[in-house]
């Protein structure tokens, strides 16, 4: 059993923009329930700027804590300053991980740029 | 908020019955290898302790009784000690798939030594697959381990029928008893078990002593040389605070074993009728031969680790075989075993009852499971 911060048990506790967007401008999708993570991130972006985003995710404390984080740190941002987020500042913002739940930070950052991607393939 | 402790199996509270009778061999020095007096009151102490552990699993003597530091150490003397001590009779071992790491890991370790290693596959319940178990026993194996009941699923596996097969095709049948000791009678010469694991703390002792059942003749090498005690397979000064209080928590357990298991049984029913009312809940292991304290479940489209922590935000500790909840990040190899799917697995709740619980907290529990279930599955992308 991994030991959480304070800041990993508030997101836990109290997730914030849990949900789906209708219609997002950009959708990614990560993980998959086989390995225990999966995690869906809707965004809905204006003028280049993030204005809302929504995320839904299947997996542990972290996992989903991570996935809040991500969504709080990439909100009013500019789409390629969203994309700039990495696993490492997710992780940092959460004042750190125990170390075999890296790889779920990974995956929350990693929903996010997919999410990205998706909206600027779309925009071309 | 008073807590409710729904999680036995890992860890017990000691009972304070225990620690006052064994409090006089922590404070006092006395090495039972010393003649002076208080050397002899602790050896007196650790013979005393010896035969009321025979007692609880009916053994034909105190002196098949072998006090270790740990169910593990025991599971370790019983299994390697035995396979090298009796190697010119084979070099097969065999254990079943749902095994403790501790039996797993001592046979995987003789592997590399040459010997070769099976595991034997259960049903969907957890039970021991008794064809499997005669086709995949010869006449080289020389220890076959296989649990008296399953911590993580509660399953109790058909001990006798195992001793049968194992005596009439194998040779040595070791049974690690961890999880059963205490909770359901266990009776060594009845089930004719060669060797057998207990564990202190799972009895409401305090860590630090486990105890191997050698049954009289069977023969077993020393797999940890010094000093010789405990008949020179257990090496090292004994922990007489903790043997003792084992010796106390094994008399305790067999004076109240059958009115405690009758009232937990009910409580584990009753959590067990609600729990599985819940949309997509499954109880995992064998319906009718479980454990009376354990009741194990798993949920559709949630994870473990997430039920464990939201479950502790109502003051409610339980387990979980999650993976993600372990420290090497693998599904747990009882619910696989069992059948599940990876993604299945992940989803899984252990609840083991023990003296604090009673049937007034049923409803909170239960109230708790469902608005944890409901929460997390409003989080998952695979909750429609």
């Amino acid at each position: 059993m991994p030991v959480y911060s304070k800041k990993v048990m508030d997101h836990f506790t109290n997730p914030r923009n849990v949900g789906v967007i209708e219609n997002p401008d950009g959708f990614g999708k990560v993980g998959n329930p086989v390995c225990g993570d999966l995690m869906e991130m809707y965004i809905k972006v204006e003028n280049g700027i993030i204005t809302d985003i929504k995320f839904k995710t299947f997996g542990c404390g972290s996992a989903i804590a991570t996935s809040s984080m991500v969504t709080e740190l990439a909100i009013g941002k500019t789409a390629d300053e969203a994309l700039e987020i990495t696993r490492k500042d997710v992780a940092d913002e959460l004042d750190g991980l125990p170390p075999q739940k890296m790889h779920c930070s990974n995956l929350a950052a990693d929903a996010l740029h997919a999410a990205i991607e998706d909206y600027k393939k779309k925009k071309q | 908020m008073e807590g409710i402790y729904l999680d036995h199996a890992s860890s017990m509270p000691v009972d304070p019955r225990v620690i006052d009778f064994a409090k006089p061999f922590l404070v006092e020095a006395g090495n039972p290898s010393s003649l002076y007096e208080f050397g002899q009151t602790a050896k007196q102490a650790i013979e005393e302790a010896r035969s009321k552990v025979a007692d609880l699993i009916n053994a034909e003597s105190e002196k098949t009784i072998v006090f270790t530091g740990s169910a593990t150490e025991a599971n370790n003397i019983g299994i390697r000690g035995t396979a090298l001590r009796n190697i010119k009779e084979g070099k097969e071992v065999l254990a079943s798939a749902i095994e403790h790491i501790s039996v797993i890991n001592p046979m995987k370790d003789l592997v590399k030594n040459g010997w070769s290693f099976n595991q034997v596959p259960v049903d969907k319940f957890g039970v021991v697959d008794l064809d499997s178990l005669k086709k995949m026993i010869t006449k080289n194996t020389v220890v076959t381990s296989v649990m008296y009941a399953n911590n993580e699923i509660g399953t109790i596996e058909p001990i006798k029928k195992i001793s049968e097969i194992v005596h009439k095709n194998g040779k040595y049948l070791h049974v690690d008893a961890t999880a059963a000791a205490g909770r359901i009678p266990i009776d060594v010469q009845n089930d004719e078990i060669d060797l057998l694991t207990l564990s202190s703390n799972d009895l409401y002792g305090p860590p630090g002593a486990g105890t191997l059942y050698i049954k009289p003749g069977v023969k077993v090498k020393s797999v940890m040389p010094g000093g010789g005690q405990e008949r020179g397979l257990r090496s090292g000064t004994e922990n007489i605070f903790a043997i003792a209080s084992m010796g106390e928590a094994a008399r305790i357990a067999k004076q109240e074993m059958k009115n405690e298991s009758e009232r937990l049984k009910k409580i584990r029913d009753s959590l067990i009728s609600e729990i599985n009312k819940i949309d997509e809940a499954y109880l995992t292991g064998h319906p009718t031969q479980r454990l009376p304290h354990h009741a194990s479940f798993r949920f559709n489209y949630i994870e473990g680790e997430s039920i464990l922590l939201n479950m502790d935000m109502y003051g409610i500790q339980i387990a979980t075989g999650s993976a993600c909840s372990s420290k090497t990040l693998e599904a747990s190899h009882v619910l696989l075993a069992i059948g599940l799917k990876h993604e299945e697995a992940h989803g899984s709740m252990v609840i083991t009852l023990g003296r604090s619980n009673n049937l007034e907290q049923v409803q909170k529990i239960v109230k708790s499971v469902e608005e944890t279930v409901q929460r997390l599955r409003q989080l998952s992308p695979l909750s429609k």
